[in-house]
Order: structure tokens, then C-alpha cells, then sequence
């Protein structure tokens, strides 16, 4: 059971998250955006092995926030609300 | 008579508590105290059971969670209990495993013969002509160790606790409570576990003084000074799993029938004092009951005042020995210590006879062992046979936490390596012994049969064998030979079997490998896991809050989404109760509880803007005080949930969402709020739980509503549908929403939910004077479903798009961005031969087609699914049967003939639009 | 040196003292140059390798094992095999990898010790009845055995499931499979890689590929722990390790690594005749031919290449078991284990090109993929043989997800399959 910090309630069980991403995936917004860019947005990822970047969110407040951790020994690195991120800013 | 009970001794025993149990029909006497393995063996039963492939006799080998043989299935408990840590309870009816009729007994006794056949993995080498059905029944009629008893209920669900502590302490030998003791004294909140059912672990049958106590003495005072101090000591407690974050899973045993306890415990720092386990010793027939571990011999005599031989040989490779050979002679035994090492020596215990720089090369016996020789020669008669190979330290939790064991040649064993945060290990468990030993692995050249596992029966020869048939790594040594892969998961077996493999292969232990560590240490009952969780508490429904008043008027309910409904009301014969129940509706009045559907508020600055982006259809035109149906599709482009939006006013909207997505839609719409709009540019608040919705539906809903007098105009120029309006009902604010799913005129009355009832009761007073029905679920889905109103994923599956359901104006005509909507041109969704919705006609005689059927069409002589049923009913309005389905090309087919392919059977239908009834819409405002 | 398995070499070398048996496969030093190399010896890779030599004639091939053969998911496995799939892309798929096991341990001359009793997937009320309707129908229609069962008809092949009147999940009947079962999977990793070494494969173990060849924009050949190799075609079988390999070559997979975990109960003897999967709990337990409980269910559903579960998710999965199957309270969970799937939007596998040219793609299994390593395999090869796809791999072209042309079958099956 792995312990996860959300930025506004503090270090909660695992199973009060949902995983919700990779951090950084921005929206190609318009229609016509070229199908490739459109599929990469949709549905490719960097599934990265070791340090990951992702959005989460903790279900029990409703907030979402990056989490960056590492997915090989589940240690985690920070949590930051997703207004402060630098992709937000 | 070989082992037996002496007259004194044994500081776990009660000797004024006889206990009387049964071992393979045979009449056990013991002692409250005992364990099963030492009852039996205080009543010299040498032979507990037959090895899993050649059913060798089996006799017990140790006193702990290690042992590989002594398993008993227990009437009334389960199968596979370990007998050397199950207490002896009066009555307790065991049986051994693997063995028809019984232990001594066994029917499949001949296997042995044929074990040359059949080595390591010889299933893999045949049974392939004519094919592995042919033979399977009996080879897993053959499999398997104890057997499940049909009949066995739980009596009790079992406790899963949580705990959070400074310090846990894995471990109460000498170790472990000193080192909770110094915890303690600094102020630390500790918890400490052993799995024996007494703390003190080694000090419990070693000889030892701690601060000038006798070790049992000192434990036991520590313990109760810890408890007094109001720190926790589980006993009968074992450490099975350190998961993520370290986190400790512990199961507790309980010796008064109650199921064991699951302890999920996260303490900030973790002490591993888990000790070591006694390796046996290589030589051919090693296996024979009566040969034991030197160690627990110790046990059983001191704590269960059991004395395992009259005649023993003890060899051994290590001081450890010493003591038990000491304590045995003193106890009467006929004791010779064959001592592996040569060199200087620790003296010989008195009595003892001690030959030296000696091994024993095989053991000579038929049910038990009666002798063993020497390598020299030498023959020794012997009615029980103790071996100590060395300990191997106990490093599996440290090694679960992602801990890398370091090969420690001197030591012969795996230490802890590299330190893991939050993790330490002390005493044995460390390596921490003054004993010199000699590494005395298994060696292929060793002659006859030298068992490695004694549960999975592998010898030194399958592990020759693996080698040759190059499986070298220690995981391919393992799955081919399936060493370690018993109920005591390798605990005596792992270390010599990888030794021996690295002997054969050049190589050394560290570079054949080492095998993964894993939960759990030893096996845990599955009820440990489950706890409470079953029954009505797995994933319990949710209730509607006017249950009772369904139930008391007779609701049969069933479980829809999550929910538990009425499907509907009273009626023996369901199918006719529901048909009266849509018949009467359209007739007159229907009532209908759908508090369920999902009531997720969008308010503030940029709630308009928000809308436009969650909904495929523009929404930001739509007027306050109106409402407008729409979809939410995803990403893809796949229609995600429909509904109503309302707008109460510029800035606030009410989404409205299928019961069953009520979550995900929630949590979508806080995404886009957090993530692209703005914490502050709207606000998002999920109403669903707090207001009940009760719908009014019929050509006579209007009259019934105006009798309840809510004071809001009904006038259809005030109200017209689609359409919402405020007021009170009593005390209570009521929102009126003009929207139907039935077709009909049809109010949706929106009020806080705990005061749904007075509203609830008023509509069925006033209902009675219009000839009122109330429906449950199954009447309501038959009205939409004639008037081709779609249930999502139902009447649409993963793929389909708005402009397949025949919604295609957005599509083509929004310019603002919304979500999904780049997904609507790609290639696949500008297909021509997309499913769209159609309505799908039989003859009236016929039964109505099944949902699920498909329509089918010939293609290059092969048939080929066009689509299929999504929903399908008798109509009582239309007296006939009503399906809607998806169709590839449906909307096009209109008046088009399909075949439908149900199970085989092929029958006709007809596509029609998907509407069958008032195509108009005029009973909208009837 | 006996070579040929079979009944009578085992009475043979049971009288020469088992000294006469030829190793399984080779263990060559890896040559600098190949037709083709392998990256990942799992059942894919091995199959592969296996077609490659034997449908192709084509045996200068190298399969690269970081680790041992067999080592990953392969081995890590609840040996499910079945070909009770919706869209008929999928049917192609699974039904000839089917097909090919069923002829499989002859064909290898390895008893891979396929058991063929059945899988029931419940249904516990009447919406999921109708989408069981839906299902067989789509099923039969494309030629699967599939059949639509009664709540009797349940009973009838799993008697110890919980029927009684408070059961959490009502039986309404379900989709069952008559041909579906299970295999040993050890055994099919190692059958293949027997038959693959035996006709010339160079199976290379403990190798990593650390990076790729790339001249002139095209794949050439690979960098790893043992020294550089080239070839003209390079497959990937590397299951939760594909983007990993493709981040190495500059693209990017529609793949998440999750932790998959499975356990197994203590031997009993034998009690539960066929496989049964239940979508209230999320579980499918079968009982193996050791007389194991074998016990699946839903991914972990955090990101992880740590190849351990958690605690709360096994737990769930355990009771789940209890709730299907109350009598197996009695028993004690003996091992768990987990391994790396790689988890595709649509739940169907990546085979074909990859944008590197020169670079095949066998991969997004995700937690279905022990029962199409036949398929995987033959596909691959005539990918890696041919530099083109067969008929059965077209669709699933990594190219779906710019067309939308996702096999989405979520629909078909219930469960994380």
C-alpha cells in the first residue's frame, strides 16, 4: 500500500488516487489538427521506466495534481497542485 | 519404541491438561501445550505422510514454520496445516496428505519403484501421443496435497487491523527484545511479533543467561514489561510481507478457533530479528522419517519434554550441535556426534561419543530410518538420525523491501547487503554467529539418492539432470525441477539446491543467481485477505432514499448499476406487472423514482463557456429556465454519457448524467476545471446524492400536479417542455423540470432528499383520483424504448459516435472546440458503413427478437455481422414487439429487410427509424 | 545423446541413469551478424524465432534475453488460453493461435500440457446476459465455439460456486468456451525455444540491448551487454518493456506498464474442473495440474515497472475468490507474484512496422498475451521474413490509432483479459 502525498489533504493510501496521466500531454486544440498529432495527444505515451511525471487525482477531495515519482522503486519525488505547475504557468 | 514422552520437562507443556486427538484414525494422546508434530512424536508416530511424486514415507523434520512434511489436513479447519505449529486441540481429528488409506499405508507406495521413469520434469518428455487429455484425469487426480472438505463453512470472518508504531520488531528471540527494549526506553512506541506461540524465540530451548537470567526468565520479563508500558507483543504473529513504503503484513494465529488476523502495520522503522533456519545435511536416503533437524530436536525436548530417539546420530557441520547432543545424552539417549570438520574442536559433550572428520554417506531403513554409514565405513544402528547442515539467516522481508543479499563464503549464506530506509536487521538474522562451520552442500558426485526438496521431491540428480539439460539458472532450476516451489517455499531447500548447481556448472552461488523474494513468507489463509469483505460489504449498493416506501408497496428490486431499484412493483408473473405498469402509464399517470440520475452543478464566470466545451451539442445558446438534451463524448470521439443540461440562470447550469457514470463525469468535469479553465473561472458541485428526483409522467400528469398545489404556473406557455421552474412544496425548495423519457408530458420534481418522502406519499394520494401507477425500472425502459430514446451502452457499445445515433448537426456545424470533436473526422469515423441506430420490426405474432441477436449478411460466401439487437421488448401500446439495435448503415436502410441470427436460428426483421411510436412528438404536450 | 522425447526415451535414460540427454537449447557466444535478431525471450520471441526456422527456412536468427528465457510474464502466468473474442480481426488472431496450440506439443515434440476443460465468463444479471447474447452471437457467427449459458447450465461445470441465495453476484448464466483452458506455460516458453535452438536459433541469454544501430534512418542492428550485432530485420517482443526500447529509437507506443499480479492457493487435490471468471469480482481462478488454485484479477492500476503488486489489490482479488467460491476459505495462499503489462487503449496487441524502419513491433498484450504466443509468433516471423504483414496482422498496425480504427474489445471480454 503504497502512501502518496496530496498537496492539500497530505500522505494517503494508494487506493484514495486515480491515476489520471502523463503531466505535459497538451491538448492540440481545432479541427484540424494533423491526425498524427491528434493520435499522439489521444493515445501515445512516454511510459517512462524510473522517473515519471503524471497528473493524479486524489478521489476523496477531488483535486488533481502532478505527481512526480519514480516507477520502478515507487519512491516518490513531490506533489504539486496542478495551478502551480510550470505547464499551467 | 523409539521417541518418547519422558516423565518431566517441557516448559510448553500442561501436564495436568491431557488432550486426546486422532491422527489417521489412531487415538493421540498429548498434552495441552503440545503442538500436533510433538504429540505425535511423543507417541512415536515416525511415518505424518508421502512425499508429493513418489509417495516416500515422510516423518517429521522440525518444530517451525519451515517445516516441508509434517502436513495434516484437519477436520472441520483445512488442509495442509502445518502439525509442528498447529496446537494439539482435544478432539482435533487429523489426516495425512498424499496418502489413501493413511500415512503408513499408502496405496501409491509403488510410484518409488518406477522413480527412475519418472525424474524432474518427465511430464514434459511425454503424454503428447495421442494427446495430454488422455492422461490428465489421473495425473491430477495424483496431484495435490491435502483435500478440500466440500462442506466447511467459515465460522467467523476474520479481522483485518491496522497499526501504526515508531518501531516494529520482526522477531522475539534475544535480538529482537533487546533491541525493543532499548526502542522502548527511548521513547519509542513499539510492536513486536514472533510467529511462536511463546516470545523468546532460541532462548526458549538454548541454554543461556541474559543480564544473570536464565534466558526464558529474562524474555518473559521483558515482554511483560513492554506490555505493561503499553506497547504491543503479538505472539503466534507472523511477519508474511513488506510491501511499498513499508508497509508490514502480519497474520496472527489464534489457538480458540477464530480465523487468523491480517495486521497491516506501518511503523516508521522496521527491526529484523527473524533469526536463522537449520540447513539438513547431503547423504543418500536422507529423507527417511526419523531424520530430523538437530535443533528442533532441541525443541521438542525441552519445550514438550519429548525426546526424539533412543539411539541418535547427530552429524553436524557447526557448534550449534553441541548443545543438543549434550542435552540428549543427559536425557538417556544412546548419543555419537559425527562431526564433519576436522581441526581444532569444541570439546565433546559429556556422554557423547564423537567421531571426527567424518560424514554420513547414507541412511539405511525401509518406513524409518534404523542406521546410517559413514564414509568411512563405519555403520551406525540408529533409531533417529539429527542433522545440522549450518543456519541459513532469515533475510526474506529485507529482500522483499528490494534489499540485494550480498555471498558470504565464510558464513556459507546469503547476508543483507546494501541497507534499505527504514530497515534493519539484527542478530542471526544478520549472520551474527560465533559458529565456524563448513560448507557442506550436496554434490553431484554423492552416490544414491540425495534428497534436496523433501516436498517436491528433488534430488541431487534432477539437479545433475537440469544442469545437462542446460536449465543452470537458479530460475530455470527451480521451474524444471520445482525446487522450492512447496508449501515451505524452499526454506531448507533453495540454498543447497543452488550450491549444488553452482558446483556442477563452475560456477559460484552468486553468479547462478539468486531467487526473488516474495510475499508471503509462509502460507496465508485466504480469509486473512478477504476480512469482512464479502457479502453485502463487497462493493455494496447503493439505496435509493425512498426504499422503504418502494418496499412497502411491494417493489421487487433488483441491482442496476451500483443501485438497487425497483424493477417493479408487486405481481407474481413480473413479465405482466411490468406491461400493465408501461400500459397504464401511457394511460393515465405514471409515478417513477429517479433519484439516481446524476446532478452535477456548473457555476461561475465562465460556466457558459465550460458547457460549450463538455457537451458535442452548442449550449451556451440555450436560455435560462431551459433545458437541452445533449451528448458528452470522450476524446475519442465515442459518446460518453447523454442527458439534460439545464440553465438556471447566466452563470448556472445543472449537468445532468446516467446513474452509472455519475463518478467519472464528476471527475471529468473537475479535470477540465483544474486543468484548463481555471480553479476560479468555474466551480463545479456533484448534487447528486443530496436531491431526489421523482417523475410525473402521463396525459394526466398536468391535472395531478395542479391538485398538489406547488403555486408554480403549469400553464404550458409558463412551463412549456423542456423547460424549468422553482418553487416550494411545503417548506421545501422544488425545482420542476418539463423533461420526459417516456415521451409523454412528463415533470421531473427535483427536492432535497431527506425530505423526498411527504412529496413522494402527496403524488400517490393525489395520484389515486387519476387512476396513478407507479413504475419501476423495467416499465420505463419499454417506454423509451418506443420512442427509440438511447440507454448508454446499451443502446450504443465503445464505438459509437453522435452522428451514428443520427445526431450529425454539430458535427458539421459547430466552429468552437469541443471535447472529442477532432476525433469525429478521422478515417474510421467518416466511414460509410459505420453501426448507426435504427428500430428493428417483426411480425406482431412473433416473440419479440433477443437483445443481443445479429443482423447478418452473406459476404463472399461467408456470413458477416452487420451489427445487432441493443434493445428489445414487448410494446404494450403498440401491442406488438418493439426492438431498436445498431445497424451497419441503418439510417440509410430504412424499409430494408435483415436477417437476424440468434444462437443459430435465423429469422426477418425490418429497419425502421428508431422511433415506433408518436414519431410527432405530440404526446409531449398531450 | 537422446534427443527425441517420448515415452520410451524416458524408460531408456531411466536405465542409463538420465546421463544421455541433450541439452534443451545452445548456449553460442552471439556472432556480429544475423538475418534477423529478437529483442526479449518470452513466449513471443521464442515462437517467433521458432516460425522464423521453421515457416521460412530462415535460422540465422538471434534471440536476445536480458535475463533467462522465459523469465517475464511468461513465466509469471495464469495460462489462460481461449479464442472467446467479439470482432472478427480478433477471432482471426486468437482462433489460429488456438488452433495452433492445440497441435502445439506434437508439433515440438514438448507435452506443453494444454488442458482443455473449458472457461465459463458469468453473468450476473440480465443486462449482462444480453450483452453475453451479444457476444456468442458474434462469436459463432465468426466460427468460435462459444455457447450461451444457463445459471444450470453453470452449475452444472462449476458445482462448488457460490449459488446460495446470498451470494453477492447472482449466476445468470455466462459465455463459456468448450475448447478454452489452460497450459503449462514454462513448457511453451521452453518447447519453442528447444525446437528454435534445434534448428539453428542462437538463443543469447543474460544480453541486454542497451541501444540500437541506426544508419541512413534505418534500423541495422543492435548495441548490447555481449557487443554489437547487426541484421537486416529487428523484432521486439518485449511486452511492459516496449517503450523503453522505443524511447531508445525515437518513437513512442500508445503503452502504460502496469504491475499484474497472480497467485497461487497450496496444492489440494482436485476440486474445480474448469476456469472460471466472474466480472462482479474481477476474478478467474482455475485449478492447475499440481493441484493449485491459480487466482487473477484486475491490474494494479498505478503505473510501475516494479513487478510487485500491492497489498489492497491482492486482498480484493482474495475476496473476490472467497465470494465466488466460499469453500476455498479453508485454503492458504502459498505464492504471488506479478508481472509488467503493457496496457493498450483498446485492449488489443501492436504488431507490425514500427516507424523505425527495419524495427517489427509484437507487442500491447497487456494481460492477454500467454494465449496468442502462437500467433504472435507466425506473425512476427512473416513480418521479420517477409518485411510485410499477414492477412491476421494488418489490422492491428500501429497506424489504427491515427486512423481510429481501434479493436476495441472491452465489450468482449468482461475482465482485463
Amino acid at each position: 500500500m503504497q502512501i502518496f502525498n496530496c498537496p492539500f489533504c497530505g500522505p494517503r493510501a494508494e487506493s484514495e488516487f486515480h491515476y489520471g496521466g502523463e503531466a505535459g500531454n497538451l491538448r492540440p486544440d481545432g479541427a484540424d489538427v494533423p491526425a498524427e498529432d491528434w493520435a499522439n495527444y489521444l493515445y501515445m505515451r512516454a511510459n517512462p521506466k524510473g522517473a515519471t511525471r503524471e497528473v493524479w487525482l486524489h478521489v476523496t477531495c477531488g483535486e488533481f495534481f502532478v505527481m512526480e515519482r519514480d516507477s520502478v522503486s515507487h519512491k516518490v519525488h513531490s506533489a504539486t497542485a496542478i495551478a502551480d505547475t510550470s505547464e499551467a504557468k | 519404541m523409539s521417541a518418547s514422552r519422558l516423565p518431566s520437562g517441557g516448559s510448553a507443556i500442561d501436564r495436568s491438561r491431557a488432550v486426546s486427538l486422532s491422527f489417521d484414525g489412531r487415538e493421540i494422546e498429548a498434552f495441552y501445550g503440545d503442538t500436533i508434530a510433538s504429540a505425535l512424536l511423543a507417541n512415536d508416530v515416525a511415518v505424518v505422510g508421502r512425499s508429493f511424486k513418489y509417495h516416500r514415507p515422510r516423518g517429521i523434520w522440525g518444530a517451525g514454520v519451515e517445516e516441508p512434511n509434517a502436513l495434516v489436513d484437519i477436520a472441520g479447519r483445512g488442509p495442509n496445516m502445518r502439525a509442528t505449529t498447529e496446537p494439539a486441540r482435544p478432539g482435533l481429528i487429523a489426516r495425512s496428505v498424499n496418502a489413501a488409506p493413511d500415512a503408513l499405508n499408502d496405496t501409491r507406495a509403488f510410484l518409488d519403484r518406477f522413480a527412475r521413469f519418472i525424474p524432474a520434469a518427465f511430464y514434459y518428455k511425454t503424454f503428447m501421443w495421442p494427446d495430454w487429455h488422455r492422461f490428465e484425469p489421473r495425473i491430477r487426480a495424483m496431484a495435490g496435497l491435502g483435500k478440500v472438505d466440500p462442506a466447511w463453512k467459515a465460522a467467523k470472518a476474520a479481522d483485518r487491523i491496522n497499526h501504526h508504531c515508531d518501531v516494529l520488531v520482526v522477531g522475539a528471540g534475544s535480538a529482537g527484545l533487546a533491541a525493543a527494549k532499548l526502542a522502548a526506553q527511548a521513547g519509542k512506541s513499539i510492536m513486536v511479533v514472533d510467529e511462536q506461540s511463546t516470545a523468546g524465540g532460541s532462548l526458549l530451548h538454548r541454554d543461556g543467561e541474559i543480564d544473570g537470567q536464565p534466558g526464558p526468565q529474562w524474555a518473559e520479563e521483558t515482554v511483560a514489561a513492554l506490555k505493561r508500558d503499553g506497547h504491543q507483543v503479538l505472539t503466534s504473529t507472523t511477519a508474511f510481507g513488506i510491501y511499498d513504503h513499508n508497509l508490514v503484513a502480519l497474520n496472527q494465529r489464534h489457538h480458540d478457533g477464530r480465523p487468523d488476523t491480517l495486521w497491516r502495520v506501518r511503523p516508521r522503522q522496521v527491526i529484523l530479528a527473524t533469526g536463522a533456519i537449520e540447513r539438513p545435511l547431503p547423504f543418500a536416503n536422507n529423507d527417511l522419517p526419523g531424520i530430523m533437524s538437530a535443533d528442533s530436536a532441541l525443541v521438542y525436548l525441552r519445550r514438550y519434554g519429548v525426546r526424539v530417539g533412543r539411539r541418535i546420530v547427530i552429524a553436524t557441520n557447526n557448534d550449534s550441535a553441541y548443545e543438543v547432543a549434550g542435552a540428549l545424552a543427559k536425557a538417556g539417549a544412546e548419543v555419537t556426534l559425527v562431526e564433519m570438520r576436522k581441526g581444532p574442536l569444541p570439546a565433546a559433550p559429556e556422554g557423547v561419543r564423537r567421531l571426527a572428520g567424518r560424514s554420513i554417506v547414507s541412511a539405511r531403513g525401509r518406513m524409518r530410518v534404523d542406521g546410517v554409514t559413514l564414509d568411512d565405513g563405519i555403520a551406525l544402528p540408529a533409531d533417529c538420525v539429527l542433522v545440522s547442515g549450518g543456519a541459513t539467516p532469515t533475510i526474506h522481508l529485507y529482500a522483499q523491501a528490494k534489499g540485494r543479499p550480498v555471498w558470504n563464503e565464510a558464513r556459507a549464506a546469503f547476508l543483507p547487503g546494501d541497507p534499505v530506509d527504514g530497515i534493519t536487521l539484527v542478530g542471526a538474522a544478520m549472520g551474527d554467529t560465533k559458529d565456524g562451520i563448513l560448507a557442506t552442500w550436496p554434490d553431484a558426485r554423492m552416490k544414491g539418492r540425495v534428497w534436496i526438496d523433501y516436498q517436491s521431491d528433488v534430488t541431487a540428480k534432477d539437479v545433475a539432470l537440469a544442469a545437462r539439460e542446460n536449465f543452470v539458472s537458479v530460475e530455470h532450476l527451480k521451474r524444471y525441477t520445482t525446487l522450492g516451489m512447496a508449501t515451505d517455499q524452499g526454506k531448507t531447500s533453495n540454498l543447497p539446491g543452488l550450491a549444488l548447481m553452482a558446483g556442477i556448472t563452475g560456477r559460484s552461488v552468486p553468479e547462478t543467481g539468486i531467487t526473488t523474494y516474495r510475499p508471503p513468507f509462509t502460507p496465508v489463509p485466504f480469509t486473512s485477505f478477504a476480512g469482512l469483505n464479502g457479502g453485502e460489504l463487497m462493493a455494496p449498493v447503493r439505496r435509493l432514499p425512498l426504499e422503504t416506501a418502494h418496499r412497502a408497496r411491494g417493489a421487487v428490486f433488483q441491482e442496476y448499476g451500483g443501485w438497487l431499484r425497483p424493477a417493479h412493483y408487486g405481481g407474481a408473473d413480473a413479465e405482466r406487472a411490468i406491461q400493465e405498469e408501461a400500459r397504464r402509464a401511457r394511460r393515465s399517470v405514471a409515478l417513477f423514482d429517479g433519484s439516481t440520475l446524476g446532478k452535477i452543478e456548473v457555476m461561475g464566470p465562465k460556466a457558459a463557456e465550460f458547457v460549450d466545451f463538455i457537451y458535442y451539442n452548442t449550449m451556451s445558446t440555450l436560455k435560462p429556465g431551459r433545458c437541452r438534451y445533449g451528448f458528452m463524448l470522450a476524446e475519442s470521439g465515442v459518446v460518453f454519457d447523454d442527458g439534460i443540461l439545464v440553465r438556471l440562470d447566466e452563470h448556472r447550469f445543472i449537468v445532468s448524467c446516467s446513474s452509472l457514470h455519475v463518478a467519472s463525469v464528476h471527475a471529468r468535469l473537475e479535470e477540465w476545471r483544474q486543468d484548463r479553465f481555471g480553479r476560479d473561472a468555474v466551480y463545479i458541485h456533484n448534487a447528486t446524492a443530496e436531491m431526489a428526483t421523482l417523475t410525473v409522467s402521463g396525459p394526466q400528469s398536468k391535472p395531478l400536479l395542479a391538485a398538489l398545489d406547488l403555486g408554480l404556473s403549469l400553464d404550458d406557455r409558463d412551463l412549456p417542455h423542456m423547460a424549468v421552474g422553482e418553487d416550494r412544496f411545503g417548506t421545501d425548495r422544488l425545482r420542476v423540470a418539463r423533461v420526459s423519457f417516456t415521451g409523454d408530458r412528463s415533470y421531473e420534481l427535483s427536492i432535497r432528499a431527506d425530505r423526498a418522502e411527504p412529496l413522494w406519499v402527496r403524488l400517490k394520494e393525489a395520484g389515486k383520483a387519476f387512476d396513478a401507477v407507479t413504475i419501476g425500472l423495467e416499465a420505463l425502459m419499454i417506454l423509451r424504448a418506443e420512442k427509440g430514446y438511447i440507454v448508454i451502452g446499451k443502446d450504443t457499445d465503445g464505438t459509437t459516435m453522435p452522428h451514428d445515433l443520427g445526431v450529425a448537426g454539430p458535427r458539421i456545424k459547430r466552429q468552437s472546440d469541443y471535447v472529442g470533436r477532432r476525433s469525429l473526422f478521422t478515417e474510421v469515423a467518416s466511414k460509410d458503413d459505420r453501426l448507426q441506430l435504427v428500430g428493428l420490426a417483426v411480425a406482431e405474432s412473433e416473440p419479440p427478437l433477443p437483445a443481443g441477436s445479429h443482423g447478418v449478411t452473406r459476404d463472399k460466401g461467408m456470413t458477416r455481422s452487420q451489427g445487432f439487437v441493443t434493445s428489445s421488448h414487448m410494446s404494450p401500446t403498440l401491442e406488438r414487439p418493439i426492438a431498436l439495435g445498431l445497424i451497419e448503415r441503418g439510417a440509410s436502410r430504412h424499409g430494408e429487410a435483415i436477417d437476424i441470427r440468434h444462437l443459430g436460428t435465423v429469422r426477418r426483421a425490418t429497419i425502421t427509424p428508431p422511433c415506433a411510436f408518436d414519431p410527432e412528438g405530440e404526446r409531449l404536450n398531450a | 545423446m537422446t534427443r527425441r522425447y517420448s515415452a520410451f526415451s524416458l524408460l531408456k535414460e531411466g536405465l542409463a541413469g538420465q546421463t544421455g540427454w541433450a541439452p534443451a537449447w545452445t548456449s553460442p557466444s552471439p556472432k556480429k551478424n544475423y538475418d534477423v535478431i529478437i529483442i526479449g525471450g518470452g513466449g513471443h520471441g521464442l515462437a517467433s524465432a521458432y516460425y522464423l526456422a521453421k515457416t521460412h527456412g530462415i535460422g540465422n536468427v538471434a534471440v536476445l534475453e536480458k535475463g533467462w528465457i522465459g523469465g517475464g510474464n511468461t513465466g509469471r502466468n495464469t495460462t489462460v488460453v481461449r479464442s472467446n473474442y467479439y470482432y472478427p480481426e480478433s477471432v482471426a488472431l486468437y482462433g489460429l493461435s488456438h488452433r495452433l496450440y492445440e497441435g502445439l506439443a506434437r508439433e515440438l515434440n514438448y507435452n506443453i500440457m494444454l488442458s482443455q476443460r473449458g472457461m465459463i465468463n458469468l453473468c450476473h444479471s440480465a443486462i449482462e446476459m444480453e450483452i453475453a447474447t451479444r457476444t456468442v452471437n458474434a462469436m459463432q457467427i465468426n466460427g468460435i465455439d462459444a455457447e450461451l449459458f444457463s445459471a444450470e447450465d453453470v452449475r452444472r461445470v462449476a458445482p462448488i460456486f457460490n449459488f446460495s441465495s446470498q451470494a453477492r453476484f447472482p449466476v445468470f448464466g455466462g459465455v463459456w468456451q468448450g475448447r478454452a483452458g489452460t497450459a503449462r506455460h514454462d513448457a511453451v516458453a521452453w518447447g519453442y525455444a528447444r525446437s528454435a535452438s534445434g534448428l539453428g536459433v542462437d538463443i543469447i541469454q543474460n544480453c541486454e540491448v542497451t541501444d540500437f544501430i541506426i544508419e541512413g534512418g534505418c534500423c541495422r542492428g543492435v548495441v548490447t551487454s555481449k557487443g554489437a550485432m547487426r541484421a537486416e530485420r529487428i523484432g521486439m517482443a518485449v511486452a511492459g518493456h516496449s517503450s523503453v526500447l522505443a524511447a531508445k529509437a525515437q518513437f513512442r507506443l500508445p503503452i502504460n506498464s502496469y504491475a499484474l499480479q497472480a497467485c497461487v492457493s497450496e496444492p489440494v487435490k482436485p476440486i474445480l474442473d474448469t476456469v472460471v471468471a466472474s466480472p462482479g469480482t474481477g476474478v478467474y481462478v482455475s485449478q492447475s495440474d499440481k493441484g493449485e488454485m491459480v487466482i487473477g484479477g484486475a491490474l494494479d492500476r498505478i503505473p510501475s515497472y516494479g513487478q510487485r503488486g500491492s497489498l489492497p489489490v491482492l486482498e480484493g482479488v482474495i475476496a473476490g475468490l472467497l465470494e465466488m467460491f466460499p469453500v476455498f476459505g479453508q485454503l492458504k495462499l502459498m505464492r504471488q507474484w506479478a508481472g509488467i503489462v503493457d496496457v493498450v487503449p483498446d485492449s488489443s496487441p501492436i504488431i507490425g512496422p514500427s516507424p523505425l524502419p527495419g524495427l517489427f513491433l509484437n507487442c500491447g498484450w497487456g494481460t492477454g498475451g500467454f494465449k496468442a504466443i502462437p500467433a504472435g509468433g507466425t506473425l512476427l516471423a512473416h513480418l521479420l521474413a517477409t518485411g510485410k504483414h499477414h492477412d491476421i496482422s494488418r489490422p492491428f498496425d500501429l497506424d489504427r490509432f491515427s486512423t481510429g480504427r481501434l479493436i476495441d474489445e472491452a465489450a468482449g471480454s468482461g475482465i482485463a483479459h
